[in-house]
This record gives structure tokens, C-alpha cells and sequence, in this order.
């Protein structure tokens, strides 16, 4: 057997279920419950048409009877069932909470992906070419530190508010968030690549690719860039996480989702108003919910940081 | 031979790291003994485990690596099976440490002084007064120009080798029994490495404190050692009077590590080569574990168990030590 | 024999000055490191030159200047007859630039860890359009690896094997010439061996001239046709090999000399040299050594001592003969 496995080459599959890192996650329970945890809700999510029991966004199939249903229990007038009960409207939590998540999760991911690709790019620069290209980016993101994400991305919020005709404005109003949660993000990208490069540049087999005449462009694609992705993942991870909980945030003020579609932050708002007279469903389901997203994203996160930092093995 | 207890007395030390892909022995099975007075050289390449032969007689192993069996004693008592609080205070009483970069080993926000004295009040009876002329004194035996107007001054406003020697004071300040430098020179420039082996020389000779003097440079130890270890893959190779073993080495690896060498004498012909590289701790081979790279390896030596100091002349870890009579009998 | 590099009076200052608002708020002046000073000397073809010298004697800044990392302040590097600084023909540096390979000092340091042996081998071919087939396999077997270690990664290979492959990749794009800055100080002593014998043979095979950068006496000593001694970034002594070795003529050179450690020097009981390398920001007036020379008179303080040729060795001492 063993003979055997020295003689081929293990396949690419063996080496992925080999490696160190997989070998850090099979050990790490708590990494394996969020990972599924994850994965299930965002299975949920991608799949919210096939596996939701009603579209709450088609007028067409709500029954106002159905209003104020509790879960796990028959409606008293129409004899619906609805896992975890419905809203005032009587739309169903279970559904809105799928379509709800695909909302958070898409303006999530791209979110973080803009202010990945802001970040990197604008470290790279900022750490390989230094001088006044560095002093000026990061600069800029020193000031943009001094104030809180939420404020910057209520902003740009704003601003975009009152730019778009009224028409557009809920269809605008996705693309506004992930923009306004993307540009509060950038910075700590951008910093933790620039401090990467940084101890890169000066690696030799950097020298050796400018020895070659490499331009600065292919030596920063090529040979930094690979070098300085992992804290980048770890940091994605993370970022994941608090855009998640940023745009509940902003939806929550009112300034984010529309309520004609809404995420789980616009969920939560209009749960809250029911939480006193007795209907706790409709704010609890949605706010555990993204708790588990939030909290599972993040100890994910944690024991990616832990699992790729060489120091901590 | 001196029926004298040697200062430090390592017996069948062996130090194991588990990993996912098995248990690793960085040191396996090394016994060697130091007495006062007495420089004993540990040489041996990367990985071969010397630096933690050291860490391990201190007590400053990093986790996962301990030690699984085996003594290590301080004259005469048994310090490996000391924990926590006793082991700190043995440690700071009974032994020195001198490690390679003389900038980290200092904390940078203390005066000399003050980590001076504090050391020297940490392990001595004595009052503020009498630490500091003893921390003055301290620097003024290891060299130190105006050691009292000195003594206040930062770390960073020394240079490099007037670092290395604060390093050594505050190893000697607590009159240790036994200093361990760990590539004490290998950070400085060849100028200060000089002055800085005279200097522990000196001080071994005048204190009779017994060193061991970790090192990759032959020529280092050549120059400062009596006794030589030599370590391959975690166990010791050989070990005997410096001069001996490199002139007449008895272990192949030895003889192979001295011929490499380039030497002002040799001119300018190839180097003898050992080929291959060390292997790695994970993957050692069967039997002797130098039998891959070995020009005079014969079956013996890749059967199991290999060679130990104490199975074959007690000078070389060998079946087949080259300059001895048995050997030219072997190949006559 | 013609000289394939001619170096004239090289110098280069480095600006290690604390950020301007420190400056102005503490009242500093510039602080001015002049790392490399008025150096010059040729390289014959087909031989190695090799430079010595303690930590800021400015031997790595002066490879770097050759290969073109760092720029000169002043002087002139001129390379199979091409001035570098003054040539206005982008296609003739371009040539010579391509005929300069560099070996670095950390073998674990100049691969990068992402990339197969294979694409770090061609890089320097691929990166000007060049045809890479079967490249990297002849050179891995060129410098004794075996051709199937072009589809590993650096970290499957030991400290030796990762120079070997450095090697390679220097010799990718046909060099003739080859900057080697302390290519062995990181490797063992076994390891060093396969290290030096191979850069032997490869300078033999393919007739590679060698500005071989190194602290270590014995290294230089084994590789070197000429050496410059250098101290404070001046060029204090400069002889072939032999000549230096017997008869070294400036005091420095003796004091290193005396001071390396020796392998057949048991017990040896010497005076260890005086003092430590002096701050480069503010050297010592007159000749750089004269607070630890042990035979320094009143004129070397004042005076900077010029180079003199003394039979084959030139030197820069008022009191060498």
C-alpha cells in the first residue's frame, strides 16, 4: 500500500486532502461546525427559489388572512402552516429569511470583493513604488480611518441618494451599499498589503526579477502579489463578516435594502416594530440568523489566521 | 582523568518535537560532560541539533519539543526534572546564556545598569550599592572601556561587539557555573569575533567556569575549544580533544567536514565534497544515519541499531573509524 | 588579457537622513552614508575577482551598482566597453545587461516560494520572449539536479540544492559575467564545498568571469584570481591572489588576516585587533583605519592616503612598502 503510494504521484485531490491546511481543519472543530453552518445557509440562500415554500415578493400569493401566523402552528383562520410563522402581512419568515439572505450575502461578497481589489491594488503601488505614490494613498487612508465605516458609508449613501431619480432608487439602492461598504473597507487591505510588500520587495528573488527587467507592473502581479495573498484571505474572511453586519446596520437605519426587497437588516427593522405586542418571530428568526452568518464567518476567519500563520504551526 | 563532578553531565539526552507526520528526535541519544575550566565546542550543521542540546540543558526548550528520557546534571544534581519556579532560580544561579544576536538577548528599555544589577540582586545577596560596583565590575572585566560612565547607557548605544559583551557580563554577573553560547560571534564581523573568543577564553580560564560554545565554525572552535562534539542529524558523531578529532578524525562525517573546508594552505585544486545534504529529521535512514552520504558505508552500517558513541571506540559514532589500527585492519 | 568590467572611482551616497519634519522639529542636519567611495578597479575576462570586507565596507552596494539594482552617485562602470551611465543606445545596455547575472546571498530568500523551478529557471528568457523549451532541464542537470525537479517548488529543495537552482536561473540567459554576493555564507560547510566546485566548473565550461563578494578569507582565498580589500567603502588593498595572501601590505589586511579564525591554530593565544568598524556617517578623518592601526603616525589622521601601486599590489597606505 504504502509502496504503491510513493511510486504515482498522488492525485491533485490527495494533495489538497493532505495539506497542512486541511490537516489544521480536520483538527480544528470549531472551524468544521462554522464552515457547515456557512454553508448551509449559504446553500439556503443561493437555492432560496427552489427550497423557499413562497415567494414573499409576489403580491400575487400572499393572503393578508395569513398575517401575525406564529410558528410551528396552523393560521387559526385559513389553516396555513408556516414553519416559522409569518409577518403582518402574512409573508412567511422562513422564505423571507432565505430571499433575505440572498440580499446580505451578495451585497456581503461584493462588497468585500471591491474593497479587496481597491486595497490590494492601491497597497501594491503604495508599498513597491513608495515615495509620493505611497505617501499620498495612504495618507488618504489614514484620514479615511478617523471615521467610523458606518458614518463614511452613510455618506456615500447619501450622496447617491440624492444624485438618483426616485424611480431608480431602490434598484440603485444595492449597488449604493455595496459601493458605500466597499470604500469604508479598502483601508485595512490596503495597509496590510502595503506592510506585506514591504518585507517582500526587498526579498531577493524580488531583485532577481528586476535584475531580469521585469517592469514594476508584471513584478507586482507576478511575484509580490501571490506572496502577500494569505493575510488577504484571512482579512476577506474577516471583512466578510462586518460588510454582512454593516449592511444590516445601514438597512436597520433605513438607509440601505428597500423593504420591496429586503435583506436581513431590513428584516430585523421591521420585526422590531411587532417585538413588544407578542409577534417575537418576526424580529428573532431573522436577527439569529444573521447571527449565526456573522458569528460562523468569523471563527472561520480566526482559524484561517491562525492555520496560515507560520509562527503559530 | 579527573575523578572531579563535572559541571554539567548529559546523559542519553534525547528531546522529541511530535508532529502530524510522526515524532521527530532533533536530539537523540547525547551524553558528553563538561568540566570547570573546560571549553567543549559543539559543532555540526544546520539541523543537526546542538542549539538544542543547549536550549534543552537550560530549560528553555520552545513547545512541542521536550525531553522524553535521559539526565542532565549540574554538579553532580539532577535539574531535568525541575519545573517552573526551581528551575528559574537554578538557571539564573548556575548557568549563563549567550545567544547570537547580542540586540535581542538585551532588553532595549533598560540601562546596562539596571539589568545588571537587577540580575546580580536576583541571585546574590546584596545590597543596591555593592550590585552596581559589582555590575562595574562586571563590565569592566569584559572589556568595556570607562565602564563607569558607561554603565547607564541604553543598549542601542553600543556597537555590535560592545553589545555582545554587555551579553556576556550579564551571562557572568550571577558567577555561573556553566555558560552556554549559542553562535556567540556568528552575528559579528570577523575583527570583533576575534576579541570576543580571546575574551571568553580569558574568562573560563580566570573563573574556571565551564562553556559550551555552540558554533558552526570550525575555525572558532579550533581556536577556543578543548573538548569537541561533533552532531550529525541529532546524535552525536564524535567527541574528543579538539586537536585529535579535526587532525585525525575518526567518524568519516568529521574527516569529510574538515577536508570541505577550504584552507589558506590547500590552494587553489577542487574541494573534497560530502554529497548530498543532511537529512531531514522526518526521513532519517536506517542504521547510521550519515551511511547514505558515506564513502566507506558497508552493509553494517545500514542495519539497525546504528552506531552510538558507547557501542563502538567511544570517541566516533562509527563501525569502521578511520585513523586507528582496527580500521587498517579492516581494510587490509 | 582584456578587461571586461572597468570601474572608475565609484562612488555612492545613501540618504539616511530622518523624514524632513523630524528634521526641521529636532534641528538635525542630512545624515549622509557614503557606502561606496572614489572605488575603482578592472576584471579580466575569464577570472574572479573577488571583493572582502567587514559589514559596511560597502562590498554588496558595489555589486549592486554593477548589475545595475542600485545606481551609481558618481564614477563610471563600464562593461564590455560600454559606459552604462553615458551609453544613449538603449539595444547595447540592454546586451550587456543580459550578459550580468547575480547570485544572491540567501538561498531561501531569492526563489520565489509560488512558483515552480521550471518558470523561475526560464523567467529570464521567457520575461524577453525568448524560446524556453527543454531549458530549465538542461540547466537543472547543468548544475546537478536532476530534470525532473523542474515541476517541484523551492520548498522541496534543501539550502544547496535552492543555490543550485539560483545558479540556474543566472546562467538562463547566457551571462558572461556573474556578480556572486556571499553565495556560500548561508550554506553549510558540506554544502559549501558542492557550491564552490560547481561554480568552479562552470566557469571553466562556459568560461564565466566571477566579481565574487565575500567576508569569508578562506572562500576568497580558494576562489579568487585578484582581491580588493576593502574597508569603510574604500578600496584599501588590492592584489592577485598570492601575493596578497604572502605579503599583505596595509595594515588592515594584516589585521584581518590575523584575526580569522584558523582551523589549524589550536589554542591559538593572540592579540585580538583593536576597536570595532567606525560609524560610516562620520568616519575618521585622514585614512579611515588610523584609530586602530597599530603602526598609525600623525599624517594618517590628517591626510587620506591615495592608491600606490608597490610591484603588482596597489595600496592605499602612507606607510606601506
Amino acid at each position: 500500500m504504502a509502496d504503491i503510494q510513493q511510486e504515482i504521484r498522488p492525485s491533485r485531490l490527495r494533495r489538497a486532502w493532505d495539506s497542512d491546511l486541511a490537516w489544521s481543519f480536520r483538527h480544528a472543530p470549531v472551524a468544521v461546525v462554522s464552515a457547515f453552518v456557512v454553508l448551509v445557509l449559504v446553500i439556503g440562500a443561493v437555492l432560496a427559489p427552489l427550497i423557499a415554500p413562497h415567494n414573499p415578493f409576489d403580491p400575487a400569493t400572499l393572503n393578508l388572512m395569513n398575517g401575525f401566523t406564529p410558528p410551528n402552528q396552523a393560521n387559526q383562520f385559513t389553516g396555513d402552516y408556516f414553519i416559522l410563522g409569518t409577518d403582518d402581512q402574512g409573508r412567511d419568515v422562513f422564505s423571507t429569511i432565505l430571499y433575505g439572505m440572498r440580499i446580505s450575502l451578495f451585497v456581503g461578497f461584493a462588497a468585500v470583493l471591491l474593497a479587496m481589489v481597491l486595497g490590494v491594488a492601491l497597497g501594491l503601488l503604495a508599498g513597491y513604488l513608495g515615495g509620493w505614490t505611497e505617501t499620498i494613498i495612504m495618507r488618504v487612508a489614514d484620514v479615511q480611518l478617523t471615521f467610523p465605516a458606518i458614518l463614511v458609508a452613510m455618506l456615500i449613501f447619501g450622496i447617491a441618494k440624492g444624485i438618483t431619480p426616485p424611480e431608480y432608487r431602490d434598484q440603485m439602492a444595492i449597488w449604493v451599499l455595496i459601493l458605500a461598504i466597499g470604500l469604508s473597507d479598502w483601508v485595512q487591505f490596503a495597509r496590510v498589503v502595503r506592510g506585506a510588500t514591504l518585507v517582500e520587495k526587498n526579498r531577493e528573488y524580488v531583485q532577481a526579477a528586476r535584475l531580469i527587467g521585469r517592469s514594476p507592473f508584471a513584478i507586482m502581479l507576478r511575484h509580490i502579489l501571490p506572496n502577500v495573498l494569505n493575510p488577504v484571505l484571512v482579512i476577506a474572511t474577516i471583512s466578510l463578516a462586518l460588510a454582512i453586519i454593516a449592511e444590516a446596520t445601514l438597512s436597520f437605519l433605513g438607509v440601505g435594502a428597500p423593504p420591496t426587497k429586503p435583506s436581513l437588516g431590513t428584516l430585523i427593522r421591521i420585526g422590531q416594530e411587532f417585538m413588544f405586542s407578542g409577534e417575537w418571530w418576526i424580529l428573532f428568526f431573522p436577527a439569529a440568523t444573521l447571527l449565526a452568518l456573522a458569528l460562523s464567518i468569523n471563527l472561520l476567519g480566526d482559524w484561517l489566521r491562525d492555520a496560515l500563520n507560520p509562527r503559530l504551526r | 582523568m579527573t575523578e572531579k563532578t563535572p559541571v554539567l553531565s548529559v546523559r542519553n539526552l534525547v528531546v522529541e518535537i511530535p508532529t502530524r507526520h510522526g515524532i521527530l528526535r532533533p536530539v537523540d541519544n547525547v551524553s558528553y560532560d563538561i568540566h570547570a575550566g573546560e571549553i567543549l565546542g559543539v559543532v555540526g550543521e544546520s539541523g543537526a541539533g546542538k542549539s538544542m542540546t543547549g536550549n534543552a540543558v537550560v530549560g528553555l526548550l520552545d513547545r512541542p519539543a521536550r525531553i522524553t528520557s535521559g539526565e542532565i546534571l549540574l554538579s553532580g544534581q539532577h535539574i531535568h526534572t525541575l519545573k517552573g519556579e526551581a528551575l528559574r532560580r537554578l538557571r539564573g544561579k548556575m548557568m549563563g546564556m549567550i545567544f547570537q544576536d547580542p540586540l535581542t538577548s538585551l532588553n532595549p528599555l533598560l540601562t546596562v545598569g539596571d539589568q545588571l544589577t537587577e540580575t546580580i540582586q536576583e541571585h546574590l545577596k546584596v545590597g543596591q550599592t555593592e550590585a552596581r560596583n559589582r555590575a562595574i565590575a562586571a563590565l569592566e572585566e569584559v572589556g568595556i572601556p570607562a565602564a563607569r560612565s558607561r554603565i547607564d547607557s541604553y543598549p542601542h548605544e553600543f556597537s555590535g561587539g560592545m553589545r555582545q559583551r554587555v551579553v556576556i557580563a550579564l551571562a557572568l554577573c550571577a558567577e555561573p557555573d556553566l555558560v552556554i553560547a549559542d553562535e556567540p560571534t556568528t552575528a559579528l564581523d570577523v575583527s570583533v569575533q576575534a576579541q570576543i573568543v580571546a575574551l571568553l577564553k580569558r574568562l573560563c580560564r580566570e573563573k574556571g567556569v565551564a562553556v559550551m560554545l555552540v558554533t558552526h565554525d570550525m575555525g572558532v572552535i579550533a581556536e577556543a575549544a578543548d573538548r569537541v562534539a561533533v552532531m550529525y542529524a541529532g546524535r552525536l558523531a564524535e567527541l574528543g580533544p579538539v586537536r585529535e578529532v579535526l587532525t585525525a578524525a575518526h567518524h568519516p562525517y568529521t574527516a569529510g567536514l574538515m577536508a570541505s573546508t577550504p584552507l589558506a594552505s590547500q590552494g587553489k585544486e577542487r574541494l573534497r565534497q560530502i554529497p548530498g545534504a543532511m537529512p531531514r529529521l522526518g526521513n532519517l535512514p536506517d542504521g547510521c544515519a550519515f551511511h547514505p552520504r558515506c564513502d566507506y558505508a558497508q552493509d553494517r552500517c545500514r542495519a539497525n541499531p546504528g552506531p552510538t558513541l558507547d557501542t563502538c571506540d567511544g570517541r566516533a559514532a562509527c563501525w569502521f573509524p578511520l585513523n586507528t589500527k582496527q580500521k587498517d585492519e579492516v581494510s587490509a | 588579457m582584456s578587461a571586461i568590467i572597468k570601474i572608475e572611482s565609484l562612488t555612492r551616497v545613501f540618504d539616511v537622513s530622518k523624514p524632513w519634519l523630524n528634521r526641521v522639529i529636532e534641528r538635525l542636519p542630512k545624515a549622509l552614508l557614503t557606502a561606496v567611495s572614489e572605488v575603482s578597479f578592472e576584471i579580466e575576462e575569464n577570472s574572479v575577482y573577488a571583493l572582502v570586507g567587514e559589514s559596511g565596507s560597502g562590498k554588496s552596494t558595489i555589486g549592486k551598482i554593477v548589475v545595475g539594482l542600485v545606481p551609481p552617485s558618481k564614477g563610471k562602470v563600464e562593461v564590455e566597453g560600454v559606459d552604462l551611465a553615458t551609453e544613449t543606445d538603449a539595444s547595447k545596455i540592454e546586451a550587456v545587461r543580459a550578459d550580468i547575472q547575480m547570485i544572491f546571498q540567501d538561498p531561501y530568500a531569492s526563489l520565489n516560494p509560488r512558483w515552480r523551478v521550471r518558470e523561475i529557471i526560464n523567467e529570464p528568457v521567457a520575461a524577453k520572449g525568448g524560446d524556453t523549451t527543454g531549458l530549465a532541464e538542461r540547466l537543472l542537470e547543468q548544475v546537478g539536479l536532476s530534470a525532473k525537479d523542474a515541476a517541484k517548488y523551492p520548498h522541496e529543495f534543501s539550502g544547496g540544492q535552492r543555490q543550485r537552482i539560483c545558479i540556474a536561473r543566472a546562467l538562463a540567459s547566457g551571462p558572461k559575467i556573474i556578480v556572486c554576493d556571499e553565495p556560500t555564507s548561508a550554506l553549510d560547510v558540506s554544502v559549501q564545498a558542492q557550491v564552490l566546485n560547481l561554480m568552479s566548473d562552470l566557469r571553466k565550461d562556459l568560461g564565466l568571469t566571477y566579481l565574487f563578494i565575500s567576508h569569508d578569507l578562506t572562500v576568497v582565498h580558494h576562489m579568487a584570481d585578484k582581491i580588493g580589500v576593502l574597508y569603510l567603502g574604500r578600496l584599501v588593498e588590492e592584489a592577485p591572489r598570492d601575493r596578497l595572501f604572502d605579503a599583505p601590505k596595509h595594515p588592515y589586511t594584516q589585521m584581518l588576516f590575523d584575526a580569522a579564525p584558523r582551523m589549524d591554530a589550536f589554542g591559538r593565544e593572540v592579540e585580538p585587533p583593536k576597536g570595532e568598524i567606525p560609524d560610516a556617517i562620520n568616519p575618521p578623518t585622514g585614512c579611515a583605519f588610523h584609530p586602530r592601526c597599530p603602526i598609525a603616525v600623525e599624517r594618517c589622521s590628517k591626510e587620506r592616503p591615495e592608491m600606490r601601486r608597490i610591484g603588482e599590489t596597489r595600496v592605499a597606505c602612507h606607510l606601506a612598502e
